[in-house]
Order: structure tokens, then sequence, then C-alpha cells
């Protein structure tokens, strides 16, 4: 009887996964959402070469220039190249939503997972600090933590992991809570495993999956703080071209010009769009309750 | 010959379909029964034999594109009520047939109080004024014996035991004083003695207002001190049928006798209860022919095919669907 | 009732707190001497210490931090160190167009959202469920300023049906309005795509409910079922993600109020932030944590009308 019910476990648990990745590839959603972002990160990756003109190079032409055969998306207000400064736009926001979003991860992941593997004061102590950090608007938080600690790339960044950590640690205590009911972790233990073993081991790659959705969703809302820092002038500093900076100076010349506000406003959307379509469609992927 | 009057609740060569995995297969097939006035007839089965999914089709509530009607016909009082339209049926629920559910703890909406779900029918179906349905409300939760009926009336039903909770159901369903009650394994989620009680009041209730009776439980202790004719039904098909003695001084199918060793009773030790081996198969996986026959300690070569309901007394009253048991008379 | 809110304001005390000492430590961890920061490099010794001193900076950490909360608690926000004005009366003068602004786009939020959920659950892969999957794209993916921009391009530029400059000026109320309008749209976008949401899962999810059932088998018409007694138990689910949300919702009035030109705390967080007002930008995320601590006590009294499970156990 034995082999028979072995058979039966074993090919118990590969078919979900397997439905996982079919109903991803299969979804023309999650694929447009895809190319998108690969098209985005190409882009971005060789912006050096792709990009017509030096971004930061003034005096092209006119100011304010409406779109024309050389200059596809106009001229900014110092007569810059608006496509060229877009795409190289793109490096920051990309950069910062993932670097962000991998740091927040990282951190948030591990001090959820050690709160709810130790529980007790431990546990006290993270929970309320998350509370306290989530009963903040986290827009408001990351303005003020940019405007405390300057604006700088490397700030920009912290600031917004500080801000999307807690829900990472929310996700993998909890995470790890329900792993701790199912007496996986005693197991653990009463093999005389340590701690670290059992927490980044065999704790970890369970809950990886609802981390790896949350983080998907998670970059959209970081590339959305950091053009809104950019927007309030809390970017990464002029010249340097960031989405939301161009928005901003798009702005003051909405009456002049208001395609300079538009051009990086639909670059915004699309990469919204896309970083959504993708995360939606990992999380109803991953959702056993969805419809097959 | 004078005429007889027509049966309140007629169901004839009902069948229903239910999907799974893209797939419709028969869960109700070819049920016929009539209910007259003051009459309670049982169905009995296990769960998924096809008992709940009957009563839904009589009602029209199967919840679309999991469940369809694909054929016969069901009449109230001679008047057809299969296939009419939404808007008509709506006028038969609650009004002409009323129906009470299994699980009081559910059933019942939670933000309502429990006035407003009694008095409920009666706005639709009698254009009552709120005050007068809710007074009537009042009436109708003393006729149920809800203790302090008149103070009880703003409550919600958290506030109410499960007990009292099924008594709001039948209130509800009694409200506008139908001639039919279709009661879905009233009693199932009561403790014992609640369920006396709530049988007893069930019972009551039938006598005085000459209600015909559809009760739907696996539970044969209900049936032996309620019913006045019983169907027996395993997947979908009725395979016995009687009046209620008679079933349980000779029982004939193979299912029937089996549920009937099965039951606890007072007058047998635990030690002879002898549980159904094993399971009723998924829909799917369903024996051509006679769907018992997968369980059947009798089964034959016929089986393969499906057996006819055959009468198998003079009378015919008592039905048998078994090519092995059910020869005639 | 006052028993149940001062019972929830008691139990809001020690995230208030946790909030107020979280904004005293980042403000003082400014890296550098903040009147060098405020004054400037040309600055002369005496306006430093001056300044020093009025901040309180010479005083222990320990004690600046007890005289803050002292302050707080006798409702004082402190003053603002490029106006010297005091924080809460600057505030308090445009605080109403702030609170109006938010209202009405809660107001749209549920206007629009909750009958498109409902129509978007009751006919799924219908129309609405279309629409609803969009609005909710829109609101929950797009920057606010971003769609404050879009807004504007539209139908204030190219258009011109409403002001570019938001401020509500005058006293006619149809002007006040037409100034609204734009930014309430902007916002409620984002609450409509919230609350469509969460009646949609809400209501697929009560209409699958045995109570339904119950309701059709006693003869209620189908659009009662749906309105009268599956949306009222959404209606608790609906309150809880416009409570969750509140804070999005005061994020966003910030950039939204800042794309409109609209009087408001985000005008003065902006202001603050230009011309490096510690001071005001401390006091102001005061203001957001009891703004915060104050609509979750609001969200809970509404539970008790919503469910009624809460009042009476």
């Amino acid at each position: 009887m034995s082999p028979t019910t072995t058979t039966v476990t074993i090919t118990n648990s590969p078919p979900t996964r397997i439905s996982t990745w079919s109903r991803i590839r299969t979804s023309p959603a999650v694929l447009a959402g895809v190319a998108i972002c690969f098209t985005l990160i190409v882009l971005a990756v060789l912006a050096p070469w792709i990009a017509p003109y030096d971004p930061n190079r003034q005096g092209l032409g006119i100011q304010l220039a409406d779109p024309s055969g050389a200059h596809w998306l106009g001229l900014d207000s110092f007569g810059r190249d608006v496509l060229s400064r877009i795409i190289w736009g793109a490096r920051i926001s990309l950069w910062v939503g993932v670097v962000a979003t991998l740091a927040a991860m990282l951190v948030g992941s591990t001090i959820g997972i050690i709160a709810g593997y130790f529980g007790g004061t431990i546990d006290r102590v993270i929970t309320m600090l998350t509370d306290i950090l989530l009963s903040f608007p986290q827009l408001v938080m990351g303005l003020l933590l940019v405007a405390v600690l300057g604006a700088s790339l490397t700030n920009i960044i912290l600031a917004i992991a500080v801000t999307a950590a807690p829900a990472f640690i929310r996700l993998a205590r909890g995470s790890t809570l329900a792993m701790r009911e199912r007496d996986f972790i005693d197991a653990g233990r009463a093999l005389g495993f340590s701690d670290m073993r059992i927490m980044f081991v065999h704790v970890a790659p369970n809950i990886l999956d609802e981390i790896i959705v949350m983080g998907s969703l998670w970059v959209a809302t970081a590339i959305r703080t950091e053009s809104t820092l950019a927007f309030i002038g809390l970017g990464v500093p002029p010249p340097t071209a960031t989405w939301g900076g161009i928005i901003r100076e798009g702005f003051e010349f909405l009456n002049d010009n208001y395609l300079l506000a538009v051009f990086p406003s639909l670059a915004i959307l699309i990469t919204m769009i896309a970083l959504n379509l993708i995360g939606d469609g990992l999380r109803d992927a991953t959702d056993p309750r969805a419809p097959q | 010959m004078s005429t007889v009057a027509a049966p309140a609740l007629s169901v004839k060569n009902l069948t229903t379909e239910i999907r799974s995995r893209d797939q419709w297969h028969q869960a109700v097939r070819d049920v016929s029964f009539d209910i007259v006035q003051r009459e309670t007839v049982a169905l009995v089965g296990e769960s998924g034999c096809g008992k709940s999914l009957t009563a839904l089709s009589i009602m029209a509530l199967l919840p679309p594109g999991v469940g369809r009607i694909v054929g016969g016909r069901v009449s109230a009082d001679g008047q057809l009520i299969s296939g009419i339209a939404d808007a008509e049926m709506e006028k038969i629920r609650g009004s002409r047939i009323g129906m009470v559910f299994q699980e009081p703890m559910t059933s019942l909406n939670p933000v309502l109080t429990v006035g407003f779900q009694i008095a409920e029918p009666l706005l639709y179906h009698r254009d009552l004024s709120r005050r007068a349905a809710l007074a009537r409300a009042v009436e109708l939760m003393d006729l149920v014996r809800i203790p302090s009926a008149a103070q009880r009336i703003n409550d919600y039903p958290h506030q109410f035991s499960g007990g009292m909770r099924q008594r709001v159901m039948i209130a509800m369903a009694l409200a506008c004083a139908p001639k039919v009650l279709i009661a879905d394994e009233p009693t199932t989620a009561l403790d014992v003695t609640i369920q006396a009680q709530v049988l007893a009041l069930l019972a009551e209730l039938q006598r005085s207002a000459g209600l015909a009776v559809l009760l739907i439980t696996h539970n044969l202790g209900v049936v032996a001190s309620v019913a006045d004719r019983v169907l027996v039904m395993y997947g979908g098909d009725v395979v016995e049928s009687a009046a209620m003695p008679d079933l349980f001084q000779r029982p004939t199918h193979p299912y029937t006798t089996a549920l009937l060793a099965a039951m606890p009773r007072s007058d047998r030790s635990s030690e002879t209860i002898a549980p159904i081996p094993g399971q009723v198969p998924a829909l799917a996986e369903m024996p051509v022919g006679c769907r018992f026959q997968s369980r059947c300690p009798l089964r034959e070569v016929r089986c393969v095919e499906r057996p006819p309901l055959r009468p198998i007394d003079a009378a015919g009253t008592h039905h048998v669907r078994c090519w092995v048991t059910g020869g005639a008379p | 009732m006052l028993r149940f809110i001062a019972k929830r304001l008691l139990f809001a005390i020690p995230t208030l707190l946790g909030v107020l000492t979280l904004v005293f430590f980042l403000v003082r961890i400014v890296p550098g001497d903040p009147a060098l920061v405020v004054l400037g490099d040309q600055a002369s010794p005496e306006a430093l210490a001056n300044l020093r001193e009025r901040l309180g900076l010479n005083k222990p950490l320990l004690v600046q931090y007890v005289d803050y909360l002292g302050a707080i608690a006798h409702g004082d926000l402190g003053r603002s160190l490029t106006t010297n004005r005091p924080v809460m009366t600057d505030m308090l003068a445009v605080l109403p167009n702030t609170i109006e602004l938010t209202l009405a786009s809660l107001l749209i939020g549920l206007v629009g959202g909750v009958p498109l959920g409902v129509l978007a659950a009751v006919r799924r892969g219908g129309i609405a469920d279309w629409l609803a999957r969009i609005v909710s794209l829109i609101g929950l993916s797009f920057p606010a300023f971003v769609s404050g921009v879009l807004l504007l391009v539209l139908f204030a530029i190219q258009f011109r049906w409403f002001p570019v400059i938001s401020a509500p000026r005058s006293g006619d109320i149809l002007e006040r309005l037409r100034a609204l309008a734009l930014p309430a749209i902007n916002l409620g976008v984002i609450m409509i795509a919230y609350v469509t949401r969460v009646t949609r899962s809400g209501m697929l999810n009560a209409l699958s409910q045995d109570y339904v059932r119950t309701a059709r088998a006693k003869g209620v018409p189908a659009r009662l079922v749906v309105w009268r007694h599956a949306l009222r138990n959404v209606l608790i689910p609906i309150v809880t993600i416009i409570g969750l949300n509140l804070g999005v919702l005061i994020g966003n009035s910030v950039l939204t109020e800042i794309v409109f030109s609209r009087p408001g705390l985000g005008k003065i967080i902006v202001n603050a932030l230009n011309t490096r007002d510690y001071a005001t930008l401390q006091a102001m995320m005061v203001v957001f944590a009891f703004a915060i601590v104050i609509t979750n006590v609001l969200t809970d009294l509404v539970y008790g009308l919503v469910d009624p499970r809460v009042k009476t156990p």
C-alpha cells in the first residue's frame, strides 16, 4: 500500500504549481503587462544609446517647443529634449521602485519572520512599532522622511523602503504564525535544528510566494511615491531627469504648453497599468479561491 | 364522479441537472409525487441524493449557471408553476409555498430585525402597511411560541437561540398562510430536545392550517414520527415510495433496507447498527443503470439497465425501483 | 454612547503617543544644526543663538520632548519658523477647505462606488463589471497628482469648464461648487475605486449566503434582495475600507490641493517644505496623526449604525 500513498502525495503538490504558472502564461492581460515592463526596462538600461539627445543638454531649440520631427515630444523650458529626459527618467523610477521594494521585502520579511517565530515580547514590540508606522499616511510619512534626511537618490530609496516595510512585516509575521499552527516549526525544533535554520531554510521558502506577489504590487506603489515626491520637489535634485520632476516643471508652464506635463504623466500611467496587470495576474493565479 | 380537488403540490417527472467541471449531470431524475392538504410527504436519503435539489427545483431557486431544470412540471393547486417568469414565481414563493431551511444560524439576515423579516412577505404578497405587517408579525411569533413576542420584535437574529431562530423561520414561512410548506432538514442543526419541540410545533401548525408538508430529512426517526408517506431517494432517483408504516414494516429496496439497518434505535443495541459500505459516488462517477449498484449487496448483471419504479402491492401504493427485490406483487 | 467614544479615545492614546514620539525624533535627526539649516550660512552668530533659544534646542533632548508633549496636550502646535505665527491659527484658517474637499470626495466615492460595485457583482462580466475594473485601475494605481494634472489640462485648460485655480474665495455657492468640482472628482475617483472593489467582492459573497436564498424563498422581489438584503450586509466592509483608507485620502488630498492650487493643509506642508520650516512640518504631522485617530473613532461609531451585532452583543 505504501508506494501508492507516496505517489499520491507526490502527484498531489505539483499540479497547483503548474496550473499557477500556466494560468499566468495564458492570461493576455499579464502578457501585455510583462511586454510593457520589459520594453520599459530595455529603454531604461539602454538609455545612453537609445535616447536621441543628452537629457541635460540645454538650448536645443525654442523653449517649450511643440513636438516636431527632430524632437518627437518637444522641448522643455530649458530647451532640453523631452523624449530623452523621459527615457532617462525611466531609469530613476524603475531603479527606485525595484530597489526600495526589494529592501522593504528583505528587511520587512526578516523582521516579520522573527516576530512570528519568537512571539512574546519581541513580537509585541515589533507589532506595536508596525502599527505606529501604519497609522500614518504612507505618502505623508515618506514626505517627512525625505524632508528630514534630504533629497538624494539613496535617501528617497530609504524613505520609500521604510514606508513599505510594515506591510511586509505584517504579511511575513502572519504567515509565520500560520506555519507555527501547522506544527512545522515544532517539528524542526524537535529535530534539533537551530532557530536560524528553521526560520530561513524552512519558514522563509514557504512564505516566499505570498511575499513575491505583494512585492510585485508594491513596485507600483514605490514608483508612485517616488514620482510624487519628485513632483512636490523632494525628488532626486535637478538637473537629473525624473518623471515627477518633468511634470513639476511642466506644471509651472501649464498655460504655455501643457504637453510638457502630459507626456511624463502618460509614461507614469503606462507603467502603473503594466505593473498592475502583472500584480493582479500574479495574485489571481496564486489565490486558491480564484475561479479557474 | 365528482371532480377531485387538485393536490396542493404536484411534481411530475422532475429532472434537474447540476454542473460540475463544465459538465451537466442529472442530479434529480424523473421524480414524481403529489401532496394533498393535511398530508406530510418525506424525502429521505443521504446527503447528495438530490432531496434538497428537488426542493430548490420546486421553488425555482436553483443557482443560475450551476443548476437547471431540464424536464417535468410542478403545479400548486392545479396551477402550473414550473417554467414560469421570475416575476410570476416571486408571487408564488412565500405566498402559496413557504420554505424553511436547515441552518437557522445563517438563513436569517443578520442585519435586519426579526420582526421585519417575518413581516416582509406580508408587504409584498398581502400589500399590508409596514405597521400592520409588524403587528401581524407579533401574532405569528406568538403562534410559533416565541416568548414575549412584542418585546422581541425589534431584536436581531444573533440575540436568539438556534431553536428560537428556527421558530422565526417557521413564522416567516407561514406569514402569508401558504397551503404548502417545504421544510428542508428543519431540525438537523438543533439539539435533540429542541428538535422534538420544533417537530411538534410543525405538526400542530400543519393540523390547524391544513398544510401540505414536504419534509426533507436524512433522519428516519423524524420520518417515523411525522410523515404520512415516504420517498427514499438515491443518486437523484426515487428508489422506493410507500405509505408510512408500510415502509418500516416492509422495506424492499436494498438501499432502504440498508438505511434502516444503519439507523440507531432504542429497541436495538448499538452493535447491530450496520453502516452502509462505501459512499455516494460523485455525480460524474455514477454507474449506468441502477445507481445504487456500486454499493449493493444484491447486485446482478441486469442492474446495468435502469430499473423502473414498479408497484409491489395490490393497492399500488408501495413502489420500488429494483430488478431484484421490486418484482410484481 | 459617550462612554463608548471615551473608551475608544483612551485606547487610541498609545498609538497617538507613539506617532508623536516618532515625529519628534524624526525631526531631530536632521543632519546638522537646524538653526543653520533654517537661517542659512550667512546668518550671524547672534541670530543663530536666538533661534536655538527660541526652539529650545539648548535644552536636553528629554526636556524638549516633555515640553513638546506638554504643549500638544494644551493644544499648542508651536510657531512657524518663517512667519512666527502660531501654526494652529494658520491651520484652522484653511482646515474647512480640506474638510470640504475630503467630505466631497467621500460622497463621490459612495455615490459612485456603491452602485457600480453592486451592478458589477450582480452582472459579472457585464458592462458595469468592466467599468468597475477600469475605475479601480485608475483610482488605485494612478498617482493623484498625475490624474489631477490630466484633469486640469483637459477640463480647465482645453475646455475651460472649470477654473484653473480652485481657490474657494467667492461666497457664491455655485462658484464654490465649480471650484470644488475638479479636485473633488480627482480625489473621489480614488475613493470610488476602493468602494467599488470592496462592494463588488462583498456583494458576491453576500449573494451566495443562505439568508439571500431565504429572502428569495419568501418572495422578496429580486431588486430588493440585492439592494436591501445583500447590500445591508456589505455596508460593514464598506465602512471598514473607508476607515482604513482615510489615511490614503488625507495623503492624496495634500497632492490634490497642490495641483489645483487650493488653500488647505497641503499648501501649508509644501510651503513648510520649501522654506525648511521644520516646526510647521512637525506640527502638521501631529495634525495628521490626530485626524487619523479621530476618523478611526468615527469609523467605529458608524459600525454601530450598520452592524447590529456591535451595539447589541
